[in-house]
């Protein structure tokens, strides 16, 4: 090889290190700016940039695998209604439609083009979640998308960098937090502003017109790399099914996992319909979850960008709830999404020569709590309040480990501090520790659960938008583990509460809240009598559990 | 600085390295010794020996003594510090476990959670509660208190930390918990979290007050022994311990509280870059500092490094965000990346260089030192580029071995990449300075600060042999090289004020501000800290200043707000909310008109005023001296070696212009000065490195 030719080489690769530090700087810009907690507390967003052609060339690792390629797919849809020829620079491109950009009304997708010497040379796309869009708020009660809020379709959020004062009126007058969201509006803008300067700094560095060689580099490399990952499974085809919840009656997915020469495919062919609620996921998003999951087991350090995605695909019927239609509600398309990757582990149990992780709780358990005027049955009165957080049961028992215990699998999120929470909104929450035996006994145990109590601090009637999983379904284990313990909702009266929907808490009680358990892995007679005794002596298993599911009496 | 005459004596002890930086009114010595764990007063005791040696004095002579110690540090990284018992609200039991609920890597399910220094079985819980506001909801069970004793006896705990939920805005039943453990067991070792770390969120402070529990037995001990052997030695003065938050503290201070020692070394190091800052009249600096296992990079603006209320220490994953424990103290902030001479290359499963974060260390080190090392690493490709002089290393005291590096080099990239060595190792330089580089970015926008324009101060083993491109990459065009980079921190440490920062949380909206609360919380503030200053501020002038840590209502970071030296009255609240927004719009860039803000914590520092450095001065130019040596030095541009030309830093002196490319070698380091920059020595002996041409430079 030629020196010249050397140098180029390594050069690419510093490049390509660059752009995936340009899209985490892109994506810092934005959880420093941002309103919604669940931007900045949880990490809910994303970043990445795109060649000319589409094609996502670094994403930004935030909390949101939901975003995978979700992002990737919508730029596609902008470059459809706004063909690059027609950019301008300073132009910048918005929608929060569910079925173009990431599946819910409260996420706003933002494309911008980078100018480099009076060429458009890339595209910068980012996404945030607002506190509101209006409608009936962040909930799964909603019949059809019309309800869930405002619907803004691809249309210019500025151009030539003048910002479009008709639509930003619009949001403003849709939604209860209209100062927030159009903050959040700018964030984005100055997110992707940020991503086009350093991209253009580079260029100049690197002394580049262009990014399309350094496009094909990329893509080409991780394609290469992914495939050569999926060639070292025994290809074939793998079946799984996982019956949930739902809102008002169970739920099956049901997926079929070919793994070939050429990639992995996924089809959900035979899953359940569409919800009446707002739990229905559109098709792009049921691919980036279903896409996490493959990535996790098969190539986790391999980056993200359309090469290292395109050989994992996804199809699922229309009209099924995995790729639910127009008008459907869509609003907590998070909870079922999340459990897109269990089914996948399920499938590529037997393909993996360890293994594959049990299920976990998996979805997480967002309590969103209302009080005050209008939000509960009772007229008793209370100060207005309305305050979200992010909380998780156990993930799955993994192939030589345990599971985590109240840990965020696949989801990425943070959770708020008990004592943030209790300065912000007049709640008390009273309990907030692990659930002992919830963890799925095996070989290797399941992560465990934790409970949770709430009350008012005001002795006023709160009310709780529920969208709790594995209430009546539990994590399963696998090869002779044990389930996790399955949710439960209830006041602490003894009281029980559904799983979904708005519900309220009278004065005096307190909303008790189980969150559910990972399965175990393993025949649970099988784990070393160390650990066992050390998880009596930790008080995460009974003494009991101990002895009837392990077989170790432990004194 | 305490005795603003007389000599005193910095010891920095490292992982590997004790350094010790001795001032007296003849000049600066310095002297560098290997750390020994096991007992690490002995290794400070060495230094210091070799120190006054040379100075040609003795303990008894030196009027102060600063120290720093990674030993907290290491007691937390090892585990190896007390048996420790946590007492906690009813309810709360695994808040210290449970943290934040995430992962802090994605995609990798198998990954492990930090593991907390307190066991669930040693973690007790007491029924009470307090609310936000401080006030009683529950009162304590002190019957149930009293039960715990016999398990805290039957589990030979030795150390315990009380950490109940809002006890930063009430601590009386955390003080009543202490209260009848020590009835029962007077010799316990009680951190309430309302003293260590009087600050909302719960997960922080209690993580803070088990960590401070966890060494506090083991530092106590040490600073006793150290104490005693200086004392044995003759010394009379005062020892000071250095913080993380860049002052130092009194020995009683620093027993109470060892988990403000915590990376004390870094901060050393920013306190000197600081003090470079203020002496060469420099805005905005960027320290970077650059060892064997990680490189440091601090923002230093007007003099003044930034700082931060909490870190995280012991990062066990990559010293990625989340993988360690995290303690909310004032602390230097800054980001510290696995990237140092003995960081180690290979391809990842795309065959991509990937540098680090693991490093060969001392132990078995790089493969060029001729020991079990056979990685290759940072070190063999500097040599392989001709940066270092593989007779002169270390002094000469340690030869290095090229064909070793040679070999390592190829089998890790050369052959599996098709690269010739040079080229090699080129790429394995080229990412370790990408990978920093990188860092320096994303820390800054994290801080809403900007990097263009700065000048770099490079110290530390590694850090002068890449500073240059480092700093191209950033574009920065002015690079600083101070004397005695190799011992840096300890030089800092010399400098360094005492001072006791007092962070407590007191929730305020600015629209209903109740300003009596506040002074009166500012009162016990201002008197915890002046007590602790007072003790070892040798009666030199105090300075105070307060902040307030502000955000929009419901945000999730707060900015820090300076106020004014005074009680606050209702007529304030306009002013601090203008205050603010000045604040906000420089990290954001804009405001957010009509949204409320609020208070989340007060702060409190006193500090002894800083003695302004000896400033440079304009210097006569003079020639400078013939090279001593010429050296091949790879070039990235053209892909091939060139002769660059040798000169020891000792033949230098102020005044003389050296062009690029030259190396300059001293004991501790050599600086690179590639073709496109040339060098000047200020008046204080610093080498300035500027870039000669506005063009960008061709990479690679």
């Amino acid at each position: 090889m030629t020196t010249e030719n050397a140098l180029a080489r390594i050069r690419a690769q510093i490049m390509w290190n660059r752009l995936i530090a340009v899209v985490e700087e892109q994506a810092q810009t934005l959880i420093r700016t941002a309103f919604s907690a669940s931007v900045r507390e949880a990490g809910d967003l994303s970043a990445g940039v795109f060649d000319l052609d589409g094609r996502m060339l670094a994403q930004a690792i935030t909390g949101t695998p939901g975003h995978v390629n979700s992002m990737a797919e919508a730029v596609g849809h902008f470059l459809a209604r706004y063909p690059v020829a027609q950019m301008h620079e300073g132009d910048h491109y918005l929608t929060n439609d569910p079925w173009l950009g990431t599946g819910h009304l409260h996420d706003f997708t933002l494309v911008s083009p980078t100018f480099y010497k009076g060429r458009a040379v890339a595209l910068f796309c980012s996404t945030v979640h607002v506190v509101d869009i209006g409608g009936r708020g962040f909930g799964p009660d909603a019949r059809q998308v019309y309800e869930e809020g405002l619907c803004v379709p691809i249309m210019p959020l500025a151009r030539a960098g003048e910002m479009n004062q008709d639509l930003l009126g619009i949001v403003r007058i849709n939604v209860r937090e209209p100062v927030q969201v159009e903050g959040d509006l700018f964030s984005l803008v100055a997110c992707n502003d940020k991503g086009s300067t350093r991209l253009r700094e580079m260029m100049a560095e690197f002394g580049i017109d262009d990014i399309g060689p350094l496009a094909d580099h990329i893509v080409e490399h991780s394609l290469t790399a992914t495939l050569e990952e999926i060639r070292k499974l025994p290809a074939g085809v793998y079946h799984n099914a996982l019956t949930i919840d739902g809102y008002d009656h169970p739920i099956e997915l049901k997926a079929t996992l070919t793994i070939s020469h050429d990639g992995i495919h996924v089809d959900f062919t035979g899953t359940s319909p569409v919800s009446g609620f707002g739990i229905n996921v559109p098709m792009l998003y049921t691919t980036a979850y279903t896409s996490f999951g493959v990535k996790c087991l098969v190539a986790p350090t391999i980056p993200n960008n359309s090469g290292s995605l395109a050989p994992i695909t996804v199809s699922a019927p229309e009209g099924s709830i995995l790729n639910a239609p127009r008008p459907c509600a869509v609003a907590i398309r998070h909870v079922i999404g999340q459990l897109l990757p269990d089914v996948v582990f399920g499938c590529m149990h037997p393909a993996l020569s360890n293994g594959a992780p049990a299920e976990g709780a998996s979805a997480l358990w967002v309590p969103q709590l209302r009080g005050g005027h209008g939000v509960s049955d009772s007229t008793a009165g209370g100060t207005d309040f309305n305050v979200l957080s992010f909380h998780s049961g156990g993930t799955g028992a993994r192939p030589g480990k345990d599971g985590l215990s109240a840990t965020a699998f696949p989801s990425g999120v943070r959770s708020v501090p008990v004592e943030i929470t209790e300065s912000i909104a007049p709640v008390i929450i009273w309990r907030k520790e692990y659930r002992t035996d919830s963890g799925g006994a095996g070989c290797m145990r399941g992560g465990l659960g934790q409970i949770m109590e709430i009350a008012s601090a005001e002795n006023a009637p709160f009310s709780v938008f529920a969208m709790f999983e594995r209430i009546d379904h539990p994590a399963r284990g696998r090869d002779g583990g044990l389930p996790g313990a399955a949710g439960t909702v209830s006041l602490t009266s003894g009281k029980p509460m559904r799983g979904k929907g708005q519900q309220t808490i009278p004065p005096g009680e307190r909303l008790r809240l189980e969150l559910p358990g990972g399965g175990g892995l393993g025949d649970p007679k099988e784990r070393e009598r160390e650990k066992v005794e050390r998880d009596v002596r930790d008080g995460l298993v009974s003494p009991e559990a101990a002895e009837k599911v392990y077989g170790v009496k432990v004194t | 600085m305490s005795p603003s005459i007389g000599t005193r004596l910095a010891v920095d002890i490292g992982g590997t390295f004790t350094d010790v930086a001795l001032e007296t009114a003849a000049g600066r010595v310095t002297a560098k010794v290997s750390t020994t764990p096991s007992a690490p007063e002995q290794g400070v005791m060495q230094g210091i020996e070799a120190a006054l040696t040379s100075a040609g004095c003795t303990l008894g002579d030196i009027a102060l003594v600063i120290h720093g110690t990674t030993l907290a540090t290491n007691a937390l990284i090892e585990r190896k510090g007390a048996v420790t018992a946590l007492i906690t609200t009813e309810g709360f039991r695994d808040s210290v476990e449970i943290g934040y609920e995430h992962r802090f890597e994605q995609y990798d399910v198998y990954l492990d959670k930090p593991e907390p220094l307190v066991p669930r079985a040693r973690r007790y819980t007491v029924p009470e509660r307090m609310n936000a506001r401080g006030e009683v909801l529950r009162p304590l069970e002190e019957a149930a208190v009293r039960r715990l004793i016999t398990a805290l006896e039957a589990d030979g705990v030795g150390s315990v930390a009380v950490g109940l939920l809002h006890s930063y805005a009430n601590g009386a039943h955390e003080q009543r918990i202490r209260e009848i453990l020590l009835e029962r067991m007077p010799d316990l070792v009680v951190t309430l979290s309302s003293e260590a770390s009087p600050e909302l969120r719960e997960y922080e402070r209690l993580s803070t007050a088990c960590a401070n529990a966890y060494v506090q037995p083991l530092m106590a001990g040490y600073l006793e022994q150290l104490d005693r052997a200086l004392r044995a030695g003759g010394f009379s003065g005062p020892l000071l311990l250095m913080t993380s938050g860049g002052g130092v503290i009194g020995l009683e201070a620093a027993r109470r509280f060892p988990i403000r020692l915590v990376e004390s070394g870094p901060a050393g190091g920013a306190i000197l870059s600081s003090a470079i800052a203020r002496a060469c009249g420099l805005e905005h600096v960027l320290a970077f500092d650059m060892g064997g296992t990680t490189a440091k990079i601090c923002v230093i603006d007007h003099g003044q490094p930034q700082t931060a209320r909490a870190f995280e220490v012991a990062r066990a994953y990559r010293f990625l965000k989340g993988s360690g424990l995290p303690l909310r103290i004032p602390v230097i902030e800054m980001v510290e990346i696995g990237a140092g001479g003995g960081s180690i290359a290979r391809l990842d499963a795309l065959k991509r260089v990937a540098v680090g974060p693991d490093s060969a260390g001392a132990v078995p080190g790089p493969a060029c030192y001729g020991g079990d090392g056979h990685d290759a690493t940072v070190t063999d490709a500097d040599l392989i580029l001709g940066r270092i002089d593989a007779n002169a290393f270390a002094g000469g005291s340690l030869a290095l071995d090229p064909k070793a590096a040679e070999a390592a080099i190829d089998h890790a990239l050369g052959r599996p990449l098709e690269l010739g060595t040079a080229l090699a190792a080129l790429a394995i330089s080229e990412m370790v300075d990408e990978n920093m580089a990188s860092a320096a970015r994303v820390h800054a926008v994290e801080r809403g600060k900007t990097l263009d324009g700065r000048t770099l101060v490079a110290f530390g083993g590694a850090a002068p042999l890449h500073a240059a491109r480092v700093a191209q990459k950033l574009g920065i065009a002015r690079i600083i090289v101070p004397t005695g980079a190799g011992v840096g921190s300890a030089v800092g440490m010399l400098v360094a004020p005492v001072a006791y920062e007092v962070a407590r949380s007191l929730y305020q909206r600015l629209a209903a501000l109740d300003p009596e609360t506040v002074n009166a919380q500012f009162a016990d503030m201002r008197a915890e800290a002046y007590a602790i200053v007072e003790r070892s501020a040798g009666g030199l002038p105090l300075v105070e200043t307060r902040i307030a840590y502000m955000r929009y209502v419901g945000q999730g970071h707060e900015i820090a707000v300076p106020l004014e030296v005074r009680d606050l009255e209702i007529a304030d609240c306009e002013r601090l909310q203008q205050a603010f927004e000045v604040e906000y719009r420089a990290q954001f860039g804009r405001i957010i008109p009509g949204l409320d803000t609020e208070v989340l914590s007060w702060a409190i520092k006193v500090s002894t005023r800083t003695e302004p450095p000896l400033a440079a001065e304009a210097v006569v130019p003079r020639e400078a001296p013939a090279p001593s040596g010429v050296r091949q030095l790879f070039d990235p541009d053209t892909g091939d070696y060139i002769e660059a030309a040798v000169y020891r830093r000792s033949d230098l002196a102020p005044g003389m212009s050296i062009a690029g490319p030259a190396l300059i070698a001293e004991d501790e380091t050599t600086t690179v000065v590639p073709g496109a920059f040339a060098l000047a020595l200020n008046s204080l002996g610093y080498l300035v490195i500027e870039r000669q041409s506005d063009r960008q430079q061709e990479h690679v």
